[in-house]
């Protein structure tokens, strides 16, 4: 499903690279800890994490994630939206858990029909 | 044209020339030679000008020259290009210890102009022909003056330009992905270093971040790529959070890579229980940032073909990763 699709369905505020949207999108992750991010999630992943620190964009640039989904309305700092921006990666809030959102972003990832 | 076998080795280096001479067969024509038809009067022209009235006296012209640096200037006669008043007529001049008079008795009046938007090599020409240091420039409508050129100007523009072109030739040869056929010797080994602040997550990961463009850049195996950025990216995590500083060193060779961080301080006491998945002696604040989640060695030893983990408590700690670059992979 591409990420824009996802972005409307789960009314997801998209705070950096609006131009980078376009991406297909089969899978996430759900890790708070960087190096659990970096050892297990896939390329092309939904990234959904509450961490709001710089280095998430590091991290994700490493993995080429397609996007971080930041949970419970977190506001990333003014620096990762800055470095995201650079890097450009879309940083998108949900005001869903990290529960509700991946519960969420599971059904309509596996969705029998319509997906895609 | 065949190549002979004993200039080729110089082929690589030779590059950039080659593509600026065109075809082997076609007649040999410079880079600077393309360059003069491919600029124009504009781009290399003097547009600030200095210039004299024929009113003006020969014996001021000597401060005027002296002052702007500059051996000659157009003469404007109300706003009109009269003449050409150069340093040679200054010493003519002098030499004939003549009395003083103004400018517009012993300025030069046959006038060569040039055109503004004429290509760069009628400059050249018209400079050879005349002999002349110095050609004004007027615009082709008005016929007012716009600028004047020398030959410093054309050579000095020259240069600019082959130093930029250059510099897009080597940017695009670094994207070619070719680096390594490009580059000959028995070994050759790329070696990237970065220097890690202690304690700085604000710049924490810039340093792998780096790396793993310059591996893209140099054509490497997207797979290979990543697995270098996360050792690395691991690596460096664990030189900001457990120590003063250090540094991080990838050696690129076509058939590997290899990345050695070293830092001076505290050291490892029990390596093998700090390879453990899950042990971690980070503090709490850092653990909350997601770091310290005793995965980071795991992680590494998990990217790398090899790893040697050398520490001395106190002294500092020096790790190595080795990376393998197969060779069967098809290059694009």
């Amino acid at each position: 499903m591409k990420l824009t699709r996802i972005i409307e369905r789960l009314n997801l505020r998209v705070c950096t690279a609006e131009h980078r949207l376009d991406r297909e999108v089969q899978n996430g992750y759900v890790s708070d800890l960087l190096s659990d991010v970096l050892a297990n999630c896939q390329e092309n992943d939904v990234w959904i994490t509450l961490q709001v620190h710089p280095n998430i964009v590091a991290v994700a640039a490493i993995k080429g994630v397609a996007a971080v989904i930041l949970v419970n309305d977190r506001q990333p700092q003014e620096e990762t939206l800055a470095k995201a921006r650079q890097e450009n990666l879309p940083i998108l809030v949900s005001s869903l858990s990290a529960f509700d959102l991946a519960g969420k972003l599971y059904a309509i990832l596996n969705e029998p029909s319509g997906a895609q | 044209m065949k190549k002979d076998d004993s200039i080729s080795r110089l082929d690589a280096v030779a590059h950039t020339d080659k593509c600026a001479l065109g075809k082997p067969d076609s007649p040999r024509f410079t880079k600077s030679q393309e360059l003069v038809y491919e600029l124009t009067v504009a781009d290399a022209m003097r547009r600030k000008v200095i210039t004299t009235t024929p009113r003006t006296l020969m014996s001021e012209l000597r401060e005027i020259l002296r002052a702007n640096r500059i051996s000659g200037t157009p003469v404007i006669d109300n706003g009109r290009l009269a003449g050409v008043i150069s340093i040679e007529d200054f010493i003519m001049w002098l030499a004939a210890g003549e009395p003083d008079c103004p400018i517009g008795d012993k300025m030069t009046t046959r006038i060569d102009t040039l055109f503004a938007h004429e290509p760069l090599i009628h400059a050249v020409g018209k400079l050879e022909e005349t002999g002349y240091g110095r050609i004004p420039v007027v615009d082709k409508a008005s016929g007012d003056l716009v600028g004047i050129i020398t030959k410093g100007d054309i050579i000095e523009r020259l240069l600019r330009k082959l130093e930029i072109d250059f510099h897009t030739e080597e940017i695009h040869r670094y994207r070619a992905s070719h680096i390594f056929e490009d580059i000959m010797g028995d070994k050759v080994a790329l070696t990237f270093q970065s220097a890690v602040k202690g304690q700085d997550f604000s710049l924490a990961g810039s340093a792998s971040s780096r790396l793993k463009k310059t591996l893209e850049r140099l054509g490497i195996d997207p797979q290979i790529v990543r697995r270098a950025a996360i050792a690395s990216y691991e690596a460096e995590m664990n030189l900001v959070i457990y120590t003063d500083g250090g540094t991080v060193t990838a050696s690129v060779q076509p058939d590997r890579i290899r990345i050695d961080v070293n830092d001076a301080g505290p050291g490892i006491p029990d390596i093998e229980q700090a390879m453990q998945p899950g042990f971690s002696t980070a503090s709490e604040w850092v653990r909350e940032m997601g770091f310290g989640a005793g995965m980071g060695l795991v992680n590494i030893r998990k990217c790398s073909d090899r790893m040697e983990l050398v520490s001395t408590v106190g002294k500092g700690t020096h790790l190595r990763i080795h990376i393998d670059i197969h060779a069967d992979k098809s290059k694009g």
